[in-house]
């Protein structure tokens, strides 16, 4: 049983962080040169830890999937970032995005973590201020800020509808500086495939380079995985084709505690799917819900018609009906799941019924199109240039889709994981934003593990490891751990089957999406739990991958993707299941208030559920760490 | 307008460049598509003749592809002798079957550049574009030494100039659509975005400088201002930085080599 | 590196290169068809300028020199750049596709070709006098009445009463205003003597001058063909 020990320092919330900074072990500079740091991932998280971890002088060795680190998908990322600088003079303060954030997430977030979070906030904004990044500017010249859900307060920076691509762009500019100093040592198209733990502790991992299909082993004095999230377990999500859970359910398998993997936070203005060959979701902006109406038809039989000839009182604006205090603007995850219900009842609409209407007929008659376009103009042409149709004329068709996984490998104040010198930064861990996330927290997060913690907390790990005595890599945990992904690879390319990855890919999306997606039960998390090893054992029957091992084989590449997301997706449901209440992205029907609302039990589940690999056809074992709140008062979650 | 129901699904042919790798030669294959929809984007319908290969033991073509939404530059075909394919403003994940018609024959080759060294397939290396951001496209900045984000005032003018050559998603379309297979707008957006910064000014010729001269050593063309970069460009980045980054680039050349120099040494960078 | 190893170097310096001798380039046709509109005044205000240039001497030849580097800078780095540039992209598209690079710019160099003959040409017809030994002996009285000059008035109306002459004139000068169609606007490009708000209003200027300079050019040798321009008594 692992010990989950999650090292908060003591003493009063607004003072644990300075107070630890003061108290952890330091590396002298001219030791730091001696310990090497392997960072998988490079985005907002991953390449801010590798600068500025190489800007200390430590020897970084930066591994990414992609062909260039600014690829990775915090890239799109549209919103903004949250931080506590109170430029707008409205009452922001440290303490109140603390509260803000806690609060949204449910009160399932540690507080010590997120108080910390929103205290580096206002660094990371001078620092990708410093690095160029061109934020959205008032005219005399100073940042701007936007208000964003979840908040009372405009504390939102951002730059244009392109935020994570200007950051990202920021922290890849840094780490191009340092890769072109020699601080770090850039290995791009190279997918780590397995964690080397010798002695208990993380010190290599094992790497495919996806070009010439080498494997490569490399060893360091310590891991950080900055990896992001595994959103694509439902196969159909915001997430970028390629994001992937490889990386932390490796990780897992050797025996880091994956963290509240049920937490998914569900997006409820996406443009829908329209056939079988979809790869992709597109998220619209939730601002559209401010001047648009959502309904579908009040008989089934009018779900395929034109929406212009369904008459005014054969419509269910249900939104406003259900909800007349919130209407079209009620939260997130309420939305999400009155629009599921409507299609489940029949209703939905477009050509596959999973859809409703966004209608902005009411606001083009009450503000004029000329006002709507310059409202929405770049949103409308989005919607247009994937569906062909022209939104001003006819109701746009919304449908939820998921968009940010906030469960991820435990870590514990430090971003250290169980195992003894991996670190997990960024969405990859489950740390700060406990069961849901707020718009504009994602990125806050990101940089804030990558340029404000890790390079203080990986010297309390570092301080206690000799320098220079990290393994050779032909230590025998390599040669297992290298054998053991070559003899994956062997499998794969062996099988006799006949469907492709993107089959058992598809399947897994649709079986999560039923069971665990928006509103999950009992029973229908059972039948997950029976349908996904299922699954499984017909992929493993019956996958066909083509091609060979030692070139570009994207095939390849996905089989051992997907492999992980069927896992991932068993574990997922076990997690859905165990979590016998309601809260943020995790809505359980039996756990409800009458009015929908998440019913949350702090009695029995105010803990974070670390779930250990128990080794292969073994049932996890579910670990649990107490969340203590000494400052704030668990209460019910409301925006009434 | 309806949301169309039923809609028309129709025949395409894809001709498609086929090299197993750098080494080997490379030819035009055809793949004959049928039940193309045309809400289907083009790299969807790639996804699809890719798993019918697989099932009939063929090798699935070889592309380059990730956020599929136009903004991490992943995808890079050229189709029907056009970066990104038919349309304006858009990357190849943009692109969707409506473009084209029944019985249309489309022709999709990768990025050629001698720059961008091919991989596979439609698969090119565009790591020339890392090496020329590691040779200057960056503020030197160490982390924590950032003064308050508004101590630096930048006239909204300017950052809305940078934020459109920031937008530059480094797809390397400008280069292949060039008949020179010259990098003059990627770098012109990245040597502009900073450069319009106040926080740029510093090493704004060091880095100008440096840029430009990575850029040459990649084995990139040079620019003979045909503006073809700038067409096809996903973030429609106008080629007016190229004329921005040339004077700079004038302006620094003189500048370093009439500047006094200091006796100071070291301050290692 | 000194600054003209820098210039010659690297990509943008020999750009820039290229635009500064085409900017001397131009100002030199430009004047050069100054010059040669004194065609349509009396003949003494031609020939007091041709005078006037002859009598600058050591000066002249300097200028001369200073063009001809001009021009052998401008060839050179054309010729290194194009092959730089086809170096650069070692195998074609199987479709070639052309967005919006103009046919002027298309054809820079196979104009540029045309233009260079057509100034050997003319630098053989004129200045050297090749094939006209008489030439040399044309006089004309300047207005003092006793300063004796060389008399262009008469040779630019012997030479191009030569129909083929004048007919390879028109179509160089056409070509070389083709050639500074792209030429124009991709020197102020290159030399960063642009931006935004102007680059409407050069295009405007570069479409005007070239229609201006080939009209104004090609009236010369039509002049003199359609009898309008005569020897003088």
């Amino acid at each position: 049983m692992a010990t989950l020990d999650s090292k908060i320092p003591s003493g009063p919330l607004a003072d644990k962080w300075q107070k630890h900074k003061t108290e952890i072990k330091l590396v002298n500079p001219a030791n730091k040169r001696k310990y090497e740091v392997i960072v998988v991932g490079a985005g907002l998280a991953g390449s801010s830890a590798a600068a500025t971890l190489a800007e200390l002088g430590y020897k970084v060795k930066n591994f990414v999937f992609h062909d260039s680190p600014r690829r990775a998908h915090s890239i799109a990322a549209q919103g903004g970032i949250n931080a506590a600088k109170n430029y707008q003079n409205d009452g922001d303060s440290v303490h109140r995005l603390f509260y803000d954030t806690l609060k949204g997430g449910d009160y399932r977030a540690r507080e010590a973590n997120v108080h910390r979070l929103a205290e580096v906030s206002v660094n990371i904004i001078d620092q990708c201020a410093a690095q160029g990044v061109p934020f959205a500017r008032e005219y005399g010249g100073l940042l701007a800020n936007r208000s964003f859900g979840g908040a009372q307060v405009s504390r939102t920076f951002y730059a244009r509808g392109q935020t994570g691509q200007q950051l990202l762009l920021g922290a890849y500019s840094a780490l191009s500086r340092m890769v072109g100093q020699g601080g770090v040592e850039l290995h791009p198209n190279s997918e780590m495939l397995d964690l080397v733990v010798v002695d208990g502790h993380a010190k290599g991992i094992i790497v495919r380079d996806l070009n010439t299909g080498a494997i490569t082993r490399h060893s360091a004095d310590a891991v950080i995985l900055a990896t992001g999230g595994y959103g694509n377990v439902f196969n159909l999500s915001t997430y970028a084709r390629q994001s992937n859970a490889t990386a932390i359910w490796r990780a897992y398998k050797r025996g880091a505690c994956l963290a509240n993997p049920c937490y998914t936070q569900i997006h409820p203005t996406c443009i829908p799917v329209s056939g079988d060959y979809q790869s992709k979701l597109t998220l619209m902006s939730e601002s559209l819900r401010n001047d648009g109406r959502i309904w579908v038809p009040k008989k089934k039989e009018d779900a395929k018609k034109d929406p212009a000839s369904i008459p005014e009182a054969d419509r269910d604006y249900y939104l406003e009906r259900i909800y007349p205090s919130f209407g079209n603007l009620a939260p997130r995850d309420v939305s999400s799941r009155a629009a599921m219900r409507m299609c489940d009842e029949g209703r939905g609409v477009g050509e596959t019924g999973l859809g409703v209407y966004l209608d902005f007929s009411d606001a083009i008659k009450r503000l004029g199109e000329p006002a709507v376009r310059e409202r929405y103009g770049n949103l409308f042409d989005i919607y247009h240039e994937i569906t062909a149709e022209n939104a001003y004329q006819t109701p746009m068709r919304i449908f939820p889709a998921v968009h940010y996984t906030m469960g991820g490998l435990w870590v514990d104040y430090n971003l250290m994981s169980n195992i003894p010198g991996l670190f997990v930064l960024g969405e990859a861990n489950f740390s700060d934003h406990g069961a849901n996330r707020l718009g504009a927290s994602a990125l806050m997060q990101g940089l804030a593990d990558g340029y404000f913690v890790i390079p203080y907390t990986l010297g309390d790990y570092l301080a206690g490891q000799k320098p220079g005595a990290r393994p050779k890599i032909d230590a025998a945990e390599f040669k297992q751990a290298e054998e053991n992904v070559t003899a994956m690879t062997r499998r794969f390319l062996s099988n006799k089957g006949k469907e492709p990855v993107s089959h058992f890919h598809k399947r897994l999306g649709k079986i999560m999406w039923e069971h665990c997606g928006m509103a999950r039960t009992k029973a229908g998390l059972e039948v997950a739990l029976q349908k996904i090893p299922a699954l499984r054992e017909e992929f493993q029957a019956s996958v066909k991958v083509p091609g060979s091992a030692d070139t570009l084989n994207q095939s390849l590449e996905q089989a051992g993707r997907v492999a992980d997301f069927i896992e991932l997706g068993e574990l997922l449901c076990r997690d859905a299941l165990m979590r016998e209440e309601s809260c943020g992205g995790h809505f359980r029907e039996e756990y409800q208030h009458p009015d929908g609302e998440c019913k949350r039990d702090d009695e029995k589940f105010a803990h974070v559920a670390a779930w250990e690999y128990q080794g292969a056809g073994q049932t996890p074992l579910r670990n649990t760490e107490a969340l203590n709140y000494e400052f704030t008062k668990m209460s019910v979650r409301s925006y009434k | 307008m309806v949301a169309p129901t039923a809609k028309k699904l129709f025949s395409v042919t894809l001709r498609i460049w086929r090299q197993a790798g750098p080494q080997q030669p490379g030819k035009f294959v055809d793949y004959p598509a049928a039940n193309v929809s045309p809400d289907m984007s083009f790299l969807e319908l790639l996804d699809v003749v890719n798993d019918g290969l697989t099932k009939d033991d063929g090798e699935p073509i070889a592309f380059a592809h990730d956020c599929r939404e136009g903004i991490c530059g992943t995808c890079s075909c050229t189709i029907n002798g056009k970066p990104h394919g038919p349309g304006k403003g858009i990357a190849t994940c943009q692109l969707y079957m409506r473009s084209f018609a029944d019985g249309d024959t489309i022709v999709v080759e990768p990025f050629r550049a001698r720059a961008f060294p091919l991989v596979k397939d439609l698969v090119t290396d565009r790591s020339a574009f890392d090496q020329v951001q590691q040779a200057g496209g960056f503020i030197s900045v160490r982390t924590g030494a950032a003064p308050d984000a508004n101590s630096i005032p930048v006239p909204k003018e300017d950052a809305d100039l940078a934020m459109d050559a920031a937008a530059c998603i480094g797809c390397g379309a400008c280069v292949a659509a060039c008949k020179n297979a010259s990098a003059m707008l990627f770098v012109a957006a990245k040597v502009s975005h900073l450069g319009l910064m106040p926080q740029g000014q510093p090493e704004r010729d060091k880095r100008v400088l440096a840029m430009v001269q990575m850029m040459d050593a990649a084995g990139f063309g040079n620019c003979t201002n045909q503006y073809e970069c700038s067409a096809v460009c996903p973030k429609t980045i106008t080629h007016d930085f190229i004329a921005r980054m040339n004077r700079d680039y004038a302006v620094a050349l003189f500048r370093e080599k009439f500047k006094p120099a200091s006796n100071a040494s070291g301050g290692a960078g | 590196m000194n600054l003209l190893g820098s210039l010659f170097s690297s990509s943008i310096g020999r750009k820039f290169l290229m635009a500064a001798t085409g900017l001397v380039l131009f100002g030199f046709v430009t004047g050069h068809l100054l010059g040669n509109l004194q065609i349509f005044l009396p003949p003494q205000k031609i020939n007091a300028y041709g005078h006037m240039l002859e009598s600058l001497g050591a000066g002249l030849w300097l200028i001369r020199l200073f063009l001809l580097a001009c021009v052998l800078i401008h060839i050179w780095l054309a010729i290194q750049l194009t092959l730089e540039n086809r170096a650069a992209r070692p195998q074609d598209y199987g479709v070639a596709h052309i967005n919006r690079a103009t046919l002027a710019s298309r054809l820079m160099a196979r104009t540029s070709i045309v233009v260079l003959a057509f100034i050997l040409f003319h630098l053989a017809h004129y200045t050297v006098r090749a094939g006209h030994p008489l030439w040399s002996e044309h006089t004309f009285t300047l207005a003092d009445g006793y300063t004796k000059v060389r008399d262009i008035h008469a040779m630019m109306v012997e030479g191009f009463s030569n129909v083929a002459v004048s007919v390879f004139y028109i179509i160089a000068v056409g070509l070389l205003s083709y050639h500074l169609a792209h030429g124009i606007g991709s020197m102020l490009q290159t030399l960063g003597l642009k931006n935004e708000k102007w680059t409407r209003g050069l295009e405007r200027f570069a479409v005007a001058y070239c229609w201006g300079y080939f009209l104004l050019n090609a009236a010369i040798p039509l002049a003199v063909l359609g009898g309008f321009v005569k020897l003088h008594a």
